[in-house]
């Protein structure tokens, strides 16, 4: 420890620029005996027994307990954070399966929805076309049968239109000449 | 911490004290500073981790939303670099990046005379730096055989470049342990005797008289200088942590 004493020797004897200098040649001269303290040999024994024993116990006791147990801890929120994400990813596929079949049986619903309109629709055109053709034949039925009773009643009347005008010649020429013409001159005249 | 007039030397912080001494067969192992300090590291990660986590929240409290964070981070470093094969190698790479970063972020903490940063000493840093590459040398020749020594030819390659290339490949592998260890030493080692040093300007200014107006400005660099290095000491610890990655890579996935 002589070198100790001579290095504080020269601290408090001397200003720090004496000391700076002394620092220097210290290193330069540095090795075995003069007094710069990381080279001097003599404390390195006992720095490197403890070294050893204090890095050993070190390393123990990180490799043995201290990691294993930050390990533990890290891995576990991690496995925790991993079955947390996974759930939520189920249930977000659980939603969006129950989002699809929903819209499915929406459209489904549109659709069914559409054909019986559809059907519903058909099945009235159709009743309406069959109804229109039943009145429509019933119409020209009795349109028919009102044009054959006209044609009778004209018929009819015509013939009747004859006679009366056969009558009513024969009574004007009574009259006016007094004589009786035949009834088949007077036709015959009247219809020439 | 510097004004009262105790330890004006940049380098006093990296004394390494006795405070128990102990001697097994011949060994010096006294429980000094530096002992004393990864004990405070190792209760300190065990307890916090271990306590933080003891709700086994599904949703967790703050802090153990601290401890699944360097967890998760740490793992994803190690799957990232090394692949799911490499995952067993979690735990060592775990430990090595909270031990260097506990070590790192007490060495921060101002307390005049007790502070102490274990990670910048080279013995430490490349003690644990031997430690990766003697497992990767060791896994890697157990899961490979000596095709583990592939490595070192790198493929496609004309056969006239090899007796070149192999020993570049085999200097860099040396080399490996050695950045590693440095790397995060002299980081250390640097950022705090800047500190300190800035830090001690505060003081001698403060006690130069008129000049001591000039006392806020290396107090305000001593400041940032503290911001830039709780940047290094988690980047440092990280940069540690991802190399031991890559260099176990080599071990698992065999030659590139």
């Amino acid at each position: 420890m002589a070198e100790t004493s001579h290095t504080e020797g020269a601290g408090s004897t001397h200003d720090v620029h004496a000391a700076d200098v002394h620092t220097s040649t210290g290193a330069h001269g540095g090795g075995h005996d003069v007094g710069f303290p990381p080279f001097n040999v003599d404390t390195f024994a006992p720095q490197l027994v403890w070294l050893a024993l204090t890095f050993t116990a070190l390393y123990v006791l990180m490799s043995k307990l201290v990691l294993p147990r930050i390990g533990e801890v890290i891995d576990e929120r991690r496995e925790r954070i991993q079955r947390d994400l996974d759930t939520a990813e189920r249930l977000k596929s659980d939603t969006d399966k129950a989002l699809a079949d929903y819209e499915k049986a929406l459209g489904d619903a549109r659709a069914n929805a559409g054909a019986i309109a559809r059907e519903t629709r058909e099945k009235l055109d159709a009743n309406v076309a069959e109804r229109q053709r039943a009145v429509d034949e019933e119409i020209n039925g009795r349109l028919a049968e009102a044009e054959t009773r006209i044609q009778d009643m004209r018929s009819k009347a015509l013939a009747s239109v004859d006679e009366i005008a056969t009558d009513v010649a024969s009574a004007v020429v009574k009259q006016l000449i007094d004589t009786d013409v035949a009834a088949a001159d007077i036709q015959s005249a009247l219809k020439s | 911490m510097a004004a009262d007039g105790h330890g004006h030397s940049p380098i006093e912080q990296f004394e390494i004290k006795e405070l128990l001494p102990i001697n097994i067969f011949g060994v010096d192992a006294s429980l000094t500073n530096s002992g004393a300090f990864m004990l405070v590291a190792l209760g300190i990660i065990f307890s916090f981790l271990y306590f933080s986590t003891g709700g086994r929240n599904l949703v967790p409290t703050r802090m153990q939303s601290v401890s699944e964070l360097i967890y998760e981070f740490v793992a994803n470093t190690v799957r990232e670099n090394v692949g799911t094969k490499g995952m067993h190698f979690f735990p060592f790479v775990f430990s090595i990046f909270i031990f260097v970063l506990v070590l790192n972020l007490l060495g921060m903490i101002p307390i005049p005379g007790i502070t102490f940063t274990v990670t910048s000493h080279i013995a430490v840093t490349a003690a644990l730096a031997l430690l990766v590459i003697g497992i990767v040398i060791a896994y890697g020749v157990y899961k490979h055989g000596l095709g583990f020594f592939g490595i070192f030819v790198p493929s496609g390659v004309p056969a006239a470049l090899l007796p070149l290339l192999v020993p570049i490949e085999i200097i860099s592998f040396i080399s490996r342990p050695i950045s590693l260890s440095v790397r995060l030493f002299a980081n250390m080692l640097a950022g705090h005797i800047a500190l300190k040093i800035f830090a001690g300007f505060v003081g001698l200014l403060l006690g130069a008289g008129f000049w001591s107006i000039l006392a806020p400005l290396p107090l305000a660099l001593t400041v940032a200088l503290t911001a830039l290095e709780l940047l290094v000491a988690v980047l440092q610890a990280y940069v540690f942590a991802v190399l031991t990655c890559i260099y176990l890579n080599d071990a698992v996935h065999g030659s590139h």
